[in-house]
């Protein structure tokens, strides 16, 4: 079983080695999309897996559960990691439009691939240690494909985004560092159990601030998210729709794992604090938006906006409100990707991201214009997309706490949401061209605009299915948000139960298996 | 030993903020090495400072014997360090050609990504 568990990181490292060796030629761009696919089927496998099993844990090294390191894939982990594998193989087959020959040659598929790679690994990883470790090799090689190309903007792009990143590390770090000195373990499932027993607890509660605000910078919360929108405009489209859909969601995940598997010892505290800094996250992200008037400087500041929810489910702690912010997690990926992919296209027709700048796509390019639509009005939770029922989800948790107010402000933001978008809407698709010309199609060669299309009608696509049939979606999210909630069946995979260890470790097998599955995963 | 620890960890995080809130990004980048060295410093500490033996098991045995240090945060620290390493060399050449390229080191100059402060981007 447990190769399971380490193909969707290893295939996407393998390929980075494979795509970097060949780089001097067209073949990586193709090793690339292989890769990505192969990522995908992995990760569907271990969905079928954990859908079949529930949560399943694999020790690397057969060293045991708290010492070794452990992969663990639940509900939540393992719905990141298809979600993952989606958008990595849009951004790779749009890649094969945008991206240059001159990037290429200068490692992007490598890059790229070790991106996703180490992405993945955060959501699988079991050990605080190695949840670090996944950061760093996903911070460097975003650092590498942020400043691919050299232009000023993103050197100074890069140095605010690179600086700030590296604070919010080295503020994690120290806070692994403290809790390992309280705890003595690193396994997250240990770290459950072994964290009552410290006796300062207050101690524990400032640790975990530590690690809030080291998850908020990556996240982009409140007071922390200076560094998204002074760099997420400069890079290639593929690459900020990546960055978009993924980075700051690994924050979101991480913070929802920490915080409901080990720091549940102060909700009052923790969370009340991070119910208001979702709900100042929500209205400084959307205001920001609504001043700006280049297309991805007003998407990167929606992302900051919708952060907020995501956060909001986690603070709010209730079943509901849990399953609201996996739903969410999953939907705004989807879109928010989706929506820097029509942004590089709407950039390719029209020639700049300005809106003022721009205009007349909607005349000449209404496919495009139909494909903006769907996730546009999905990010701002128009029924019946995706983002309704995330928002629906949202908002009718505060609502059922008497959180009227919070409730507001959420309502309140889908409102202004709306805004920007009409506003993109407007200035780009409706309004003739500053020029005077029309931005048509055919002023892009096919075999640049194809490829640019085919992954926007697909996550368009997904939008369109996950919003009239939100059924299995939101039963899923069900299931995610129990498993956050009463993780005793996480710790069991992780740990074994404490029967099953004693007689695993009688028998000489590797302990910490799925107890009910451990006849399947002997012989992997 | 524990005390002399916690005042260099404080000491290097005082000095790494003095830093850090300089303009000149040399400076900040000055800070962050500062910074990064107190995180190690801080994993290591949490191993607690004991006289052990270092933990090395002799030929021939299965454990080490007698009491020995722990050996993990050092573990720990070594990939901190080697991540840290790799990532401030990065940054010390991200600087260098920012530098090149921006003809400046002055953060508040550094506004070519971002809106001027003066005039409406």
């Amino acid at each position: 079983m447990s190769w399971l568990l380490v193909m969707p990181i290893a295939i996407p490292f393998a390929t980075a080695v494979v795509a970097f060796l060949v780089r001097m030629s067209p073949t990586g761009r193709w090793v690339s999309l292989g890769g990505s696919i192969l990522s995908l089927v992995a990760s569907v496998a271990l969905l079928v897996a954990v859908l079949e099993h529930g949560v399943i844990a694999a020790q690397m090294s057969n060293w045991e559960a708290p010492f070794g390191i452990t992969l663990v894939a639940d509900y939540l982990g393992v719905v990141m990691v298809v979600i993952t594998a989606i958008t990595g193989l849009a951004t790779a087959i749009y890649a094969l439009g945008e991206i240059p020959e001159r990037v290429e040659k200068l490692g992007y598929h490598a890059l790229f691939q070790t991106l996703i790679a180490g992405v993945t690994g955060a959501f699988l990883t079991g050990d605080v240690f190695n949840l670090y470790v996944w950061f760093e090799v996903m911070l460097i090689s975003s650092f590498g494909l942020l400043i691919l190309g050299g232009s000023r903007e993103q050197l100074d792009a890069g140095i605010k985004y690179v600086a700030l990143n590296l604070v919010s590390t080295l503020v994690f770090l120290s806070g692994i560092g403290l809790l390992y000195g309280m705890t003595g373990t690193l396994n997250m499932a240990d770290l459950r159990g072994a964290i009552a027993e410290v006796e300062n607890q207050g101690l524990v509660t400032v640790v975990a601030m530590m690690f809030m605000v080291g998850f908020g910078v990556k996240a982009a919360v409140f007071p922390l998210f200076f560094w998204l929108p002074a760099s997420y405009h400069t890079p290639s489209f593929a690459v900020s729709a990546v960055f978009a859909g993924l980075l700051t969601k690994v924050g979101v995940y991480a913070m929802m794992r920490m915080f409901t598997l080990v720091f549940v010892g102060d909700i009052g505290f923790t969370h009340e604090i991070l119910i208001w800094v979702s709900a100042l996250t929500m209205l400084t992200g959307v205001l920001g938006a609504a001043a700006q008037t280049d297309f991805r400087k007003i998407l990167s500041f929606h992302i900051i906006s919708q952060i907020g929810y995501m956060t909001l489910g986690l603070a709010l702690y209730t079943p509901l409100a849990l399953m609201g912010g996996v739903f969410y997690l999953v939907h705004h990926i989807i879109v928010k990707a989706n929506l820097f992919l029509v942004s590089g296209v709407a950039n390719k027709l029209a020639g700049h991201t300005d809106l003022n700048r721009i205009g007349g796509l909607y005349k000449s390019s209404p496919f495009l214009a139909a494909l903006f639509i769907v996730p546009a009005f999905s990010l701002a939770g128009f029924p019946p997309l995706s983002g309704f029922w995330a928002k629906y989800l949202i908002v009718k948790a505060s609502i059922e706490l008497d959180a009227w107010l919070i409730a507001f402000v959420a309502l309140f933001v889908g409102l202004l949401t709306i805004f920007s978008m009409t506003k993109i809407w407007g200035m780009a698709f409706w309004k003739p061209h500053p020029d005077g010309y029309d931005p048509t199609p055919d002023r892009v060669p096919d075999s640049v605009r194809i490829p640019m299309m085919i992954p926007i009608v697909g996550l368009a696509a997904m939008t369109i299915v996950i919003g009239f049939f939100p059924e299995p979606f939101v039963q899923f999210a069900e299931v995610a948000a129990m498993q956050l909630l009463d993780p005793a069946q996480y710790v069991e995979a992780v740990l074994g139960a404490q029967a099953e260890v004693q007689a695993d470790l009688q028998a000489d097998a590797p302990a910490g298996l799925q107890p009910d599955a451990t006849t399947e995963e002997e012989q992997p | 030993m524990e005390a002399l620890t916690a005042l260099i960890i404080g000491t290097l995080v005082a000095a790494a903020v003095y830093l850090m809130l300089a303009r000149n990004f040399m400076r900040f980048l000055f800070g962050l090495i500062l910074l990064s060295n107190a995180a190690n410093l801080t994993i290591f500490a949490s191993g607690r400072m004991t006289p052990g033996a270092p933990a090395l098991v002799p030929y021939g045995e299965d454990a080490p014997i007698g009491v020995v240090g722990n050996a993990l945060p050092q573990a720990l620290v070594l990939t901190a360090i080697v991540i840290g390493f790799g990532l401030l060399a990065f940054t010390l050449a991200l600087a260098f050609e920012a530098y090149r390229r921006l003809r400046t080191m002055d953060s508040d100059k550094m506004r070519y990504a971002e809106p001027k402060e003066d005039r409406k981007g």
